[in-house]
């Protein structure tokens, strides 16, 4: 185990000390007998996916916050539609529009004694009338593929190269290892900025793939890490003795068992995206007008902030509400998978258990 | 020890190597230097793309051109090293680093400093305090602010941190509700961190509640926003203050002597205000921080005079609250040249600024152009620092977990020592550890990525050179800007490992 406790957001924040500590094994905190004890039967006859969809389902913040984002996601999916799918708003993001309000102000009104109406322009409109609601659920819609297309290939990238470098060790390792290195000694706003200049004037598609080459390298030392460490244990020799091959140890054996840091991280990762993305549009290296991303917008319409608000706010509000989800669901998911974790009852709870064993 | 910092230099040097290599053919695919000439309609258009050509050497191929780039920065090693000149401005690119650099050193400097202090203190505050509503709120708040895009955040500073607050002080009136809201949420909090019984959390909220409604009250009835200044009493009482902090945080407040002398520095300072006052006359930065180590010198001084068994912990102590004076001191100072900063004519009462790192051609004593220099850190600085103390807490918070629920603790603890000893000198310390391992690597990523809050507020740091070289399709700008952040970056990283082994004795680097 690594002495440094986990990072709870920066992976990559943690330094390399393979090369100092190479077999250094801090004693934990064995909990004692009796604590474990109790521990065992909380989870006894549950398989570890059962423990871990409890652990997670305990999360009210997760839970809340997988709520939020699958009604966004929905949202955003189906309200403008996507590509030839139509959707079921009645505005369309590229068209102009007469000016509902005076100064394209938001039709959106929310008040106790008549409910909540909707208007014409819920989210305003700007100088020329285009529909904020349109523009900013297509902003979304992008900024949505272009985190998803980063999380799954960044992923996929991160655990190739960390399996390879953990399983294999030696020479492979050491390549491997210099190479990410490399990578991480470029800050991610740099090589995302070049990548972005590249492939110019980009589809969220190219955007999301040019920029998962950027985002693997934490997720690259994580695997391996847990690799390495999951390799020497005792299943993995009895898979070799009956004969199985690298890969199917690899992907039969060692993968199912390194899969909470790897869920976790790709979460993490995420929210790092869309972050990454919408700065990346904002500075004019992402997604062009006349495309939309929530980046874009921001940067489109900061000067009409003191006369326009809403055109500020909108996309802003959505960038945060979609990667703060993100960071809970991937916090939820962390304490899931972490098997140090244990419930401690608050003092009221042990006051009140007192109480009723009293009486 | 030396054989691991070569060892760990040298592997380094191949990163860099290969990272540089890595970006060049990164920025030669990306940039296309003819770009602007091709598109423009020059009647001399072939004469000016061969001159391009044959100044750039473009007809070479990448990996040689790269390869005689890094042979020009090599020469750095016999003193005739160049990176090269900005297509953009004709300048070499040395010149333009040697002015970016500073600029972003001083705005990263700020920030990590007050993220640290932040970070740490509500990382360990949620951490004592684990599953209390304090600690669910400020993870809300923590992740909240982790998701804050930086641009989005750095626009509504520039609106309300700056047009508007300029706007309030030409006629500075806090409403009451202001006054109360604000103290009514400094109770709450003080009462959620307190902690323990309802009756201590209750007391400790009134009296916060009472004490930053007080200030409030007093700002606003002296006028304080617009001519500020704390004056000697003012100066010692704030003084007072950090002395009865520092001692109950340091040995207990019950150890009358360590608190004695951290007061008797405090009375020191005091007597010294008025002398001070004339020595800030001639004031600059390194009379500045002379008289700083001065006053710690002072401190321990006045710590060792007091002498018992115990005298270390008294100088510790006081030295440690004559540095915070000092700042009281200093500040009290700045805020005697603000009336004369807020009228002057390239101010004229809007302090706050939103661009660039200082008001050209200001002129005026180093207390004026301090001011300055302040006025114009506040808004990047808190956009870095809210963006960047997020990460700080949760790490704090973990770390300190961890190290709560270590056996040591619980020795600590089973042999009779109180809370405070515990927490303060075998927790903490243990629970810093993996943090300053953090920290140097942080630094250089913030270095390299501050591009945001720089291009926003228009600081001529290393990112707007970045952008601007990139943007213009200049490669050696791009190289410069790329050579310094990576090199920092790589260099972070083994001084992260040093740190880490010289903090944990169970890491031993010479196998």
């Amino acid at each position: 185990m690594s002495p440094i406790p986990p990072s709870d957001r920066q992976p990559d924040a943690i330094p390399d000390l393979s090369g100092a500590i190479a077999d250094i094994d801090t004693v934990t905190g064995t909990a004692g007998a009796g604590e474990n004890a109790i521990e065992l039967k909380a989870s006894e006859g549950l398989s570890q996916g059962q423990i871990v969809r409890r652990r997670f389902l305990r999360h009210r913040g997760a839970i809340a916050a997988m709520v939020v984002l699958g009604a966004l996601v929905i949202l955003i999916t189906t309200s403008i539609g996507w590509g030839p799918i139509p959707g079921w708003w009645k505005h369309s993001y590229s068209a102009t529009y007469p000016i509902a309000i005076p100064g394209g102000r938001p039709t959106l009104e929310i008040s106790l004694s008549e409910g909540i109406h909707f208007g014409e322009h819920p989210f305003g409109q700007d100088t020329v009338g285009h529909d904020m609601f349109a523009m900013t659920m297509r902003g979304a819609q992008q900024s949505l593929t272009v985190m998803f297309l980063i999380g799954l290939l960044a992923t996929a990238i991160g655990v190739l190269v960390g399996a390879t470098a953990g399983f294999f060790r030696g020479r492979t390792d050491t390549l491997l290892m210099r190479f990410t290195d490399m990578m991480i000694a470029i800050p991610v706003m740099v090589i995302g900025m070049v990548l972005g200049h590249w492939v110019n004037g980009a589809s969220a598609v190219t955007l999301g793939l040019a920029l998962a080459f950027v985002e693997w390298m934490a997720m690259s030392r994580l695997v391996r890490a847990e690799f390495l460490s999951l390799r020497e244990r005792e299943f993995v020799d009895a898979a070799r003795v009956a004969g199985a091959s690298s890969a199917r140890i690899i992907v039969k054996h060692i993968l199912p068992n390194a899969v909470g840091v790897i869920i976790v991280n790709a979460t993490l990762l995420m929210s790092a995206a869309i972050l990454l993305e919408t700065a990346l549009s904002y500075l004019g290296f992402g997604i062009h007008f006349p495309d939309i991303s929530l980046g874009n917008l921001v940067s489109e319409y900061q000067s009409a902030f003191t006369q326009r608000p809403w055109l500020f706010w909108w996309p802003g509000f959505f960038i945060i509400v979609i990667a703060l989800s993100v960071n809970f669901i991937g916090d939820g998911l962390r304490d899931a998978f972490d098997p140090r974790q244990r419930r401690i009852p608050s003092k009221r709870k042990m006051a009140r258990a007192a109480r009723k064993a009293a009486r | 020890m030396l054989s691991f910092i070569a060892r760990r230099a040298a592997v380094g040097l191949i990163v860099l190597f290969g990272a540089t290599f890595i970006v060049f053919m990164m920025v030669t695919l990306a940039v296309d230097p003819l770009a602007e000439i091709k598109a423009s309609s020059a009647p001399n258009k072939q004469f000016l793309i061969e001159r391009t050509t044959a100044n750039l050497d473009l007809d070479t191929p990448p990996v040689l051109r790269y390869f005689k780039w890094l042979g020009r920065l090599a020469g750095y090693l016999w003193g005739n090293g160049t990176f090269g000149v900005s297509i953009l401005t004709n300048q070499t690119v040395a010149s333009q680093l040697a002015v970016a650099v500073p600029t972003t050193v001083k705005l990263v400097f700020a920030s990590v400093i007050i993220a640290i202090l932040l970070g740490v203190t509500v990382g360990i505050t949620t951490a004592l305090r684990q599953y209390s509503a304090f600690d669910y709120l400020t993870t809300f708040f923590t992740f909240l602010f982790y998701s804050l895009p930086a641009f989005w955040v750095a626009v509504l500073l520039k609106e309300f941190g700056a047009i508007r607050f300029n706007n309030f002080l030409a006629h500075p009136k806090l409403p009451v509700a202001v006054v109360v809201g604000v103290g009514a949420a400094a109770g709450v909090v003080a009462a959620m961190v307190a902690g323990g019984r309802a009756r201590t959390r209750l007391t400790v909220g009134v009296i916060a509640f009472a004490a930053v409604t007080a200030v409030m009250v007093y700002v606003d009835a002296a006028n304080f926003l617009l001519e500020p200044g704390l004056g000697v009493v003012g100066v010692g009482l704030t003084g007072a203050g950090a002395a009865v902090v520092v001692t109950a945080l340091s040995s207990g407040l019950g150890n009358r002597r360590v608190l004695y002398a951290a007061l008797s520095t405090v009375g020191v300072g005091v007597i010294l205000y008025y002398p001070l006052q004339f020595v800030f006359q001639v004031a600059s930065w390194p009379v500045i921080l002379g008289l700083w180590v001065v006053a710690a010198a002072v401190g321990v001084g006045v710590g060792l005079a007091w002498g018992g068994p115990d005298r270390r912990v008294s100088a510790r102590t006081a030295a440690l609250t004559a540095v915070i004076m000092s700042l009281f001191v200093f500040a009290d100072r700045l805020m005697k040249a603000w009336p004369a900063y807020l009228s002057s004519p390239r101010v004229r009462g809007r302090p706050i600024s939103t661009l660039g790192a200082v008001t050209p051609e200001l002129g005026g004593t180093f207390w004026f152009s301090t001011t300055d220099v302040l006025t114009h850190l506040v808004l990047p600085t808190t956009a870095l620092v809210l963006i960047t103390f997020a990460s700080y807490t949760r790490y704090t918070r973990s770390s300190m977990l961890e190290v709560m629920n270590a056996d040591y603790i619980r020795t600590a603890r089973a042999k009779g020592l109180n809370e405070r000893t515990v927490v303060v000198r075998h927790a903490f310390r243990n629970a810093l550890i993996p943090l300053a391992t953090v920290i140097p690597i942080d630094i250089a990523m913030v270095f390299g990525g501050a591009i945001i809050t720089e291009r926003i507020f228009s600081w001529r740091g290393m990112g707007t050179m970045f952008i601007e070289a990139l943007r213009g399709n200049d490669i050696y700008g791009v190289m410069g800007y790329f050579v310094v952040t990576a090199a920092l970056a790589i260099a972070a990283n083994i001084v992260a490992d040093l740190i880490y082994a010289g903090l944990d004795p169970r890491i031993r680097v010479n196998e």
